[in-house]
């Protein structure tokens, strides 16, 4: 029962929050809904017996790539939206689209899953066991996300950096 | 086994020529033009001759194969030639008269430009002509008579950059084609019917079969149709309006094939098929009718042209109908005789008219000429002789021919001989005016003084397009050069003498003529097949031996058509001779009457509004604006444009905004999702 | 015992939600917010699956995505200074030079 409750009432915070997302005009707001849902994610993880992935969810996404949105966001000094021509197709086409497929792959997949439950705590999501997997049978995809790592931090760095301070970096 | 003859020589000679001439004619010289038509058309000649001294070893019909051509099933059609007395008597015709003529065109073309153009069409003409004469079955010799069409449009066309010209050629060709329709759809029914269009098969077919009442029937249709064919072909009733346009083309030409072999095709054809015209008396009426009507109707138009060509033209039709006339009474021989005389005095009548033309520099209306007659002395004789001959008087070639036609005429019908003498006495007329126009009072014309050929009161042949008009600037009236002049005398000579092969029983002779068309006329196929019964339908108008008694009948008429000759001959010498005032005076007087027969009874208007008119802004509006425009260039231009329109539209889905690209994202990704489920839940 | 259901229904709108804002929103960097929160739904539905048919490859999946986004995230908002040096603008309308 209190898992019903609680599952609810995060669910709840979550699409506040998603929706604030699109309401707010200032991306600041929008920001900082965004790390309201991720929370709520890490809680809802939690009650799936997830606990590494909650912590993964809270340390990295709103720990760090929040951070580093709300660090660009202040840097470029990005204001209000303003109103601008908009495109008639996203309105037109792209929103009920959404909205169909949504619908139609929740209602597939409410109809396949059917009455299954899940308890609290499903999820045998010892650290041990996962670092297990990750070193074993997932090995290889974890290299290659770390070469990937790398490679999104040398473009990062390249790509934002101050065109001025290369060519000074050069000449001096 | 009958000796090999290579008849296939005598028609593939002049092609040889037409092919040296057409192929590399331009690098020859003039002489070698001249030398390589010549000597192929004279070889031709030659090989006739060959021919006719061998021709009493040889059986009757002689045919000779060459090689297969169309095998489908039953029906079989070869390349083979057939030689009989017909053959024979039309071969000597084309041949003499053609390499006549050919010797006649090098000294009149010889200052035109295209000098070897004409000779290979001339050639080319002859191979054709000879094909359809020595064809041995209905097939082979359409081809002769397409292509002797084709020729004449090439030649009658032959200052082609000049607009009349090229007309008067395209209205000769389709006119003929009119024509060839009737002749395919004979064909067609003779294939259906008798399976084959070989002569000897046809003829054995139809021979037995006796002769049909009333006016429909197998054979009376394949007659008529057989007439609509020839009528195209030699000018009569209703398609004759051709052959006056024509004169746009050289003399020569005109000579040639406008009066002395293509036109005579028709007859020749219908000669030819005689066996199915006699079991047809409605067809042989209504030939011999057409040939009545169109040999008055064309001697009435003839009284009242100016251009010295066109009086020939229309006497050509005239003539032409004469012969028809004596087809349609069962006189084929007689027919054919008159053929040869035609040949003989025609000919010889557009050669000297285009020396007297060549004469006073390229003059042809008759108003602005006269007096040659000490000035052209040659042309003068040679023509004279000419005239008496077509004007039918004693002893020369016409009288015999048109004699013997008016007589059997009058065996079947006193109206035909009496129109036919009628019109005997407007030919003589006419020809004589055109002799006191042409040679005698004073010179009207301006060619003493360098020459203005701008005078386009001719209306025809002025040639202003090409390069020298024909008087190459001598000045003065002089004497056409020997080349043409040897010609000439050769054809009058054949005009005085070329009628006594045919002197009738009456007048003392033995007619060797019709003897010796006997054996094609008088039986069915010669060589067996003797007439059985209803083999020769015993009939007034059949052709059959000269009659033995009535010699006393048959020379009154022959009087009184000599009389209407002569009567000709005074009535032009009252009016152009004595009194050239009067007949101005008459035309006045007859007002509306004259200003008909000038302008031809408005034949050609008439069929310009029923026909041409009408064909033309139907094919504007139908087949140009209708089909050509809206249908296929609008198919193919909508096409283009449909395609133009759909990527317009396309590309602005390309925007570079990146909302849009996701909506379409979204919206397909959506539509994608949708068909799995239903494919899911199916 | 909460139903599967519920947590894929959450998932779902989730995702709708961020694809909308991906539609709507002007703002270049409200938009990768847009598709951060995308991301997240589907992380939620690996887990709720996961958890479902007891197989914990899906966990380690999520912590692929995660990478795989924070990574995303470092070179999508590097490009988007870089926008904003060359145009002056985050107006995503406004950069549109690839139109025809």
């Amino acid at each position: 029962m209190t898992h019903l409750i609680v599952f609810l009432f995060f669910g709840a915070l979550c699409v506040a929050g998603a929706v604030n997302l699109l309401i707010q005009r200032h991306p600041i707001n929008s920001a900082l809904s965004l790390v309201v849902v991720m929370a709520s994610l890490a809680v809802e993880y939690l009650l799936l017996g997830a606990e590494f992935v909650a912590a993964v969810q809270v340390i990295v996404y709103a720990g760090a790539v929040m951070v580093l949105f709300v660090f660009v966001i202040m840097l470029l000094n990005a204001g209000e939206e303003e109103r601008t021509k908009g495109s008639r197709v996203a309105w037109l086409f792209g929103v009920p689209g959404v909205l169909v497929g949504s619908v139609l792959v929740g209602w597939v997949l409410i109809e396949r899953t059917g009455s299954q439950t899940v308890s609290a705590g499903a999820l045998p999501g010892a650290p041990r066991t996962i670092g297990w997997l990750l070193f074993h049978n997932f090995l290889l995809p974890f290299e290659v996300t770390s070469i990937l790592v790398l490679i999104a931090i040398m473009g990062a760095v390249v790509l934002a950096s101050h065109p001025d301070a290369d060519q000074g970096k050069k000449e001096g | 086994m009958t000796p090999d003859l290579h008849l296939w020589l005598i028609p593939v000679l002049p092609l040889l020529g037409a092919a040296l001439n057409g192929l590399f004619g331009k690098n020859f010289s003039r002489q070698t033009v001249a030398g390589v038509a010549l000597s192929f058309s004279g070889a031709a000649f030659a090989m006739v001759l060959f021919v006719a001294f061998r021709f009493s070893s040889l059986s009757m019909p002689h045919v000779e194969f060459l090689a297969p051509w169309i095998r489908a099933g039953k029906f079989q059609v070869d390349f083979s030639f057939y030689l009989d007395q017909l053959s024979l008597v039309m071969l000597l015709v084309v041949t003499g008269v053609g390499f006549l003529i050919h010797f006649y065109a090098v000294g009149y073309m010889w200052e035109e430009g295209g000098f070897y153009r004409f000779f290979t069409y001339l050639n080319l003409f002859m191979f054709f002509m000879l094909t359809l004469v020595l064809a041995s079955n209905y097939l082979l010799m359409f081809i002769g008579w397409e292509g002797v069409g084709l020729a004449s449009y090439l030649l009658i066309g032959f200052w082609f950059t000049k607009v009349s010209a090229a007309a008067a050629g395209k209205k000769a060709f389709i006119v003929n084609r009119v024509g060839d329709f009737g002749f395919l759809i004979a064909l067609f029914l003779l294939i259906k019917h008798f399976g084959s269009l070989n002569f000897d098969q046809v003829f054995q077919s139809v021979i037995p079969m006796g002769a049909e009442t009333g006016a429909a029937g197998l054979l009376t249709a394949v007659g008529l149709l057989l007439m609509v064919g020839a009528a195209g072909k030699s000018a009569q009733i209703p398609l004759y309006v051709w052959l006056p346009d024509a004169m746009e083309g050289p003399t020569p030409v005109s000579a040639l094939i406008h009066a002395a072999t293509m036109v005579t095709a028709g007859v020749y054809m219908v000669s030819r098929s005689h066996v199915i015209f006699e079991r047809a008396p409605m067809a042989l009426t209504v030939v011999a009718i057409i040939g009545t009507l169109t040999a008055l109707f064309a001697a009435t138009i003839g009284i009242t042209q100016t251009d010295i060509k066109k009086v020939l033209a229309y006497s050509t039709i005239s003539q032409l109908g004469y012969m028809f006339m004596a087809c349609g009474v069962g006189a084929f021989s007689a027919g054919i005789f008159h053929l040869m005389t035609h040949a003989f005095f025609k000919g010889l009548l557009f050669l000297a008219a285009g020396s007297v033309i060549h004469a006073v520099s390229g003059e042809q209306d008759m108003r602005q000429m006269g007096g040659l007659r000490t000035k052209i002395p040659w042309t003068f004789w040679t023509m004279t002789i000419a005239t008496f001959a077509i004007a039918g008087i004693p002893p020369f070639a016409g009288f015999f021919s048109k004699d013997e036609i008016l007589w059997r005429a009058y065996q079947v019908s006193w109206v035909y001989w009496f129109i036919g003498l009628f019109t005997a006495f407007v030919t003589s007329f006419y020809m004589f005016r055109l002799w006191f126009m042409t040679f005698f009072g004073e010179y009207r014309g301006t060619a003493e003084s360098h020459e203005d050929s701008a005078h386009d009161l001719a209306h025809d042949d002025t040639r202003a397009g090409a390069p020298a008009p024909h008087g190459h600037g001598h000045g003065g009236i002089h004497e056409s050069p020997w080349v043409m002049v040897v010609p000439l005398v050769v054809l009058a000579f054949l005009s005085l003498s070329g009628g006594w092969i045919g002197v009738p029983g009456s007048l003392g002779g033995s007619n060797h003529f019709d003897k010796f068309l006997g054996p094609v006329f008088h039986s069915t196929i010669a060589a067996g097949a003797e007439g059985h019964g209803l083999a020769a339908p015993p009939r007034k108008e059949t052709e059959g031996p000269e009659p033995q008694t009535g010699h006393a009948t048959e020379l009154i008429f022959t009087g009184i058509s000599v009389f209407a000759g002569l009567l000709g001959f005074f009535l032009a010498w009252q009016l152009y001779y004595r009194n050239p005032q009067l007949p101005q005076q008459i035309a006045a007087g007859l007002g509306t009457l004259y200003n008909a027969v000038v302008h031809k009874y408005y034949i050609d208007e008439l069929y310009a509004t029923l026909f041409v008119k009408p064909l033309i802004a139907g094919s504007a509006l139908i087949l140009w604006h209708g089909i050509d425009q809206d249908v296929i260039d609008a198919s193919v231009d909508n096409g283009a444009h449909g395609a133009n329109e759909v990527s317009d539209s396309i590309r602005h889905m390309q925007s570079g905004n990146l909302r849009s690209y996701a909506g379409w994202v979204a919206a397909g990704a959506a539509a994608v999702i949708a068909y799995m489920v239903w494919m899911g839940t199916r | 015992m909460v139903p599967i259901s519920y947590y894929l229904i959450l998932s779902g709108i989730l995702f709708a939600c961020g694809v909308t804002g991906f539609l709507i929103k002007r703002n270049i960097i409200s938009i990768f917010m847009s598709i951060e929160l995308m991301l997240n739904g589907v992380n939620l539905s690996f887990v709720a699956f996961a958890a479902q048919w007891h197989a914990l490859s899906g966990q380690i999946f999520v912590f692929f995505v995660m990478v795989v986004a924070a990574a995303e995230t470092a070179v999508g908002l590097a490009i988007i200074i870089a926008v904003y040096r060359t145009r002056e603008t985050l107006n995503v309308d406004q950069v549109d030079l690839l139109k025809l």
